[in-house]
């Protein structure tokens, strides 16, 4: 009977490979992720963030240790708790907050929220990374298409996508691994499981006792690896990364985390034990953990990492200002692109003869109430 | 000249009658010859050649790496065709029987219908199968869930009714940058036929195409029921002395609204129909447009013939009772030269 592999602390690691400045990197996308949520929380409650705001404190260690494991020629697939993936595969904070303040210039010009934005194409020329949508589980299909692509062109391109716990209960995960398993698509599938889909605890998602044990099932090569250790999940994804470059196919890597914040900012977390949350922050915070690694091993000065902070205080200030300063789409070009052909709507007839001037300045707190004969209160 | 059996799949470059089926097979050897991004992805395409042999003849032409037997995976053969399609390959997907799409639905409506529009993603790709009734397939080998799709944006729906039209408009799909929807008849599969036109056929997408001149009274339609509509324009005109003009869509998304409203302006009473159900369905939509546009020139309510809003039926008394007939169409169209 097969069973799934599961990472252990070996004598050599894949990390130990990493220089003392890649080391020290990690640190600096870690913290970068954290503070440019810290700011992100900041402007939310100023209103400048349209929509809602998701954060990943505790998780940015599952994030950035994941894809710091890709070469640029790679393509990964971010769920919304992995913008520091997003961070390390080339995304910049100021393309992030220009899309949660829906500014005319952000990389979807409006159209789509928060880090529902990518880059892919050609290896060299794009960043390699491909916005995810909000059903989830559909990119796990996807990236097997991508991948595929890979494999029919002869491209020397691994691909890497993210899932949580939650969505392993949906349809996609399971045709799309299945379908990039038969295939040998060059895919890692990271399964993150992080306690909590929404509201709904993992015990309610799936009877099986680990998501590892998925990997049998697919016939895939299956790892574990405790999520809040930036070098293990390091370990974890570079051996996938490698297994799938040299033909050997799809991964599904389990890592182990906790979601610190609700689902969104709204979220009140009322659902969870009291306690919980705290025991995580004291015992497993993955920057604080790591602070600890590049003190003890790499003997990183408190100068040191002063620098990095200010290096990252500093980058999310000048973002924030060149964010902030960016305007708002015009209302007319909500027409443009549905199609390439034809590039642009025509009008509805009762609005052939409105200017962009008379939408968006419409706000919430401007609604009101309506009485039942349709007299507004 | 290559030299052909009658059992062979037909190659690029027939000459003589073809089949609506040998037509869309034709026009995929074609495309997957001229452009080593097209690939077809499926259940069953490959060693068996498809349920209905559409894609009999491409692996031994093409191989496994562009014709891919694929896993029942609805959900993952879309989504994997529009990863592919992000990356500069131009995916055709078969479905086994088109009714098993809603299974991709979430895939098609969710994430590649709005690709473009919300991150500037190309989907070129292609999503063909077998569709439509009148062959006693009962519920699941009898839709045409071409209405779902025609509500969301993004989506082009081409659904033809003739050979000729069959090829050029799935070598237009292959090679437009958007994904197209392509229902293909299952009862026109081996009873309709021409010869092809030569060289590069390439039929515009968004195009209709008047089948039958008319002066009398319009009919609006597509796919199988245009064939009903030019039996019964034949009747109307021998039994009845009424002149029936048949338009026959051939797109649905981006629908021909000038082809609908000049036919209309000409005669001035207008009868939809369609072998899908009747509530939600495509006829309404032609209606309502042709009422905001053409109210003036209306000399008769617009009248629709469809299915009856009922899953279809096995037996063969249930599915005619069921699906549209010619004496509908005659009847309705009488009524409408009445005013």
């Amino acid at each position: 009977m097969a069973k799934a592999r599961v990472a252990r602390a070996a004598a050599s690691r894949q990390s130990d490979q990493l220089s003392r400045e890649q080391k020290l990197q990690l640190y600096y996308w870690m913290r970068l992720t954290r503070q440019l949520e810290e700011r992100l929380v900041n402007l939310y409650r100023q209103t400048k963030v349209v929509g809602g705001l998701f954060r990943s404190l505790g998780q940015e260690a599952d994030a950035v240790g994941s894809c710091f494991a890709l070469e640029q020629r790679d393509v990964m697939s971010p769920l919304i708790r992995n913008l520091g993936a997003m961070l390390v595969k080339g995304a910049t904070p100021v393309e992030v907050l220009k899309q949660y303040m829906a500014k005319a210039d952000s990389p979807t010009r409006g159209r789509e929220l928060n880090i529902h934005f990518g880059d892919i194409g050609e290896a060299g020329t794009t960043r390699g990374f491909l916005g995810q949508i909000s059903p989830l589980g559909d990119m796990i299909p996807v990236m097997a298409g991508v991948t595929l692509s890979f494999k029919m062109r002869g491209e020397d391109r691994v691909g890497l996508v993210y899932i949580g716990d939650g969505a392993t209960s949906t349809g996609a995960f399971h045709e799309g691994i299945n379908f990039a398993a038969v295939q040998k698509c060059p895919l890692v599938v990271i399964v993150e499981n992080n306690g909590y889909a929404y509201s709904t605890p993992t015990h309610k998602q799936t009877a099986a006792k680990q998501f590892v044990d998925k990997a049998i099932g697919y016939g895939v090569y299956g790892l574990q690896a405790d999520g809040n250790d930036v070098l293990a999940v390091y370990d974890v994804t570079k051996e996938a990364v490698d297994r799938a470059r040299r033909g050997d196919g799809v991964t599904l890597i389990e890592l182990m985390t906790y979601r610190r914040k609700g689902h969104a900012e709204h979220d009140n977390q009322s659902y969870v034990p009291p306690g919980e949350i705290e025991k995580w922050a004291a015992e497993s915070d993955p920057l604080d953990r790591y602070l600890r690694v590049i003190r003890d091993e790499l003997n990183a000065t408190d100068d040191e990492i002063a620098a990095i902070d200010a290096r990252v205080l500093r980058e999310i200030d000048e973002a924030t200002d060149i964010a902030d300063a960016s305007s708002t789409p015009k209302a007319l070009d909500a027409l443009i692109g549905v199609y390439a052909d034809p590039a642009v709507e025509q009008p509805l007839w009762f609005r052939r003869d409105a200017g962009d001037a008379e939408y968006g300045t419409e706000r919430p707190e401007g609604w009101g109430t309506w009485s039942a004969d349709g007299g507004k209160r | 000249m290559v030299t052909k059996t009658k059992t062979a799949p037909s190659p690029a470059g027939s000459t003589g009658e073809i089949t609506y089926l040998e037509a869309i097979r034709e026009a995929l050897f074609e495309e997957m010859a001229r452009d080593q991004n097209v690939f077809c992805l499926g259940e069953d395409i490959g060693a068996f050649g498809g349920a209905f042999k559409v894609t009999e003849g491409l692996l031994a032409k093409f191989g496994e790496q562009r014709v891919i037997d694929s896993p029942i995976s609805e959900i993952a053969i879309v989504g994997a065709a529009a990863g592919a399609a992000h990356m500069g390959m131009r995916p055709v997907v078969e479905m086994q029987f088109i009714d098993f799409i809603a299974n991709a639905y979430d895939m098609l409506t969710n994430y590649v219908a709005t690709a473009r529009y919300r991150a500037f993603l190309p989907c070129p790709m292609v999503v063909r199968g077998p569709s439509g009734g009148y062959v006693r397939g009962g519920p699941f080998h009898s839709q045409n869930p071409e209405a779902g799709f025609l509500h969301t944006p993004g989506l082009k729906i081409v659904y033809p009714s003739t050979a000729a039209d069959a090829k050029g408009l799935m070598k237009a799909a292959i090679r437009d940058d958007d994904c197209v929807l392509f229902f293909e008849h299952k009862y026109l599969y081996r009873r309709v036929k021409e010869v092809m036109p030569r060289g590069d056929h390439v039929v515009p997408i968004g195009q209709a195409r008047v089948a039958r001149e008319g002066t009398d009274v319009s009919i609006v339609t597509y796919a199988a029921a245009t064939w009903k509509a030019l039996e019964a324009a034949e009747i109307l005109a021998s039994e009845y002395g009424i002149s029936v003009e048949v338009l026959d869509l051939r797109t649905l998304a981006p629908m021909d609204d000038e082809a609908i409203f000049r036919t209309v302006k000409k005669t001035n009473r207008l009868l939809v129909l369609h072998e899908d159900t009747r509530t939600g369905g495509i006829a309404g939509e032609i209606t309502a447009r042709v009422s905001e546009t053409c109210f003036e020139w209306l000399d008769a309510p617009v009248l629709r013939v469809t299915a009856a809003d009922i899953p279809l039926p096995y037996a063969p008394a249930l599915e005619d009772y069921v699906l549209p007939q010619v004496a509908d169409v005659v009847r309705a169209v009488r009524r409408l030269a009445a005013y």
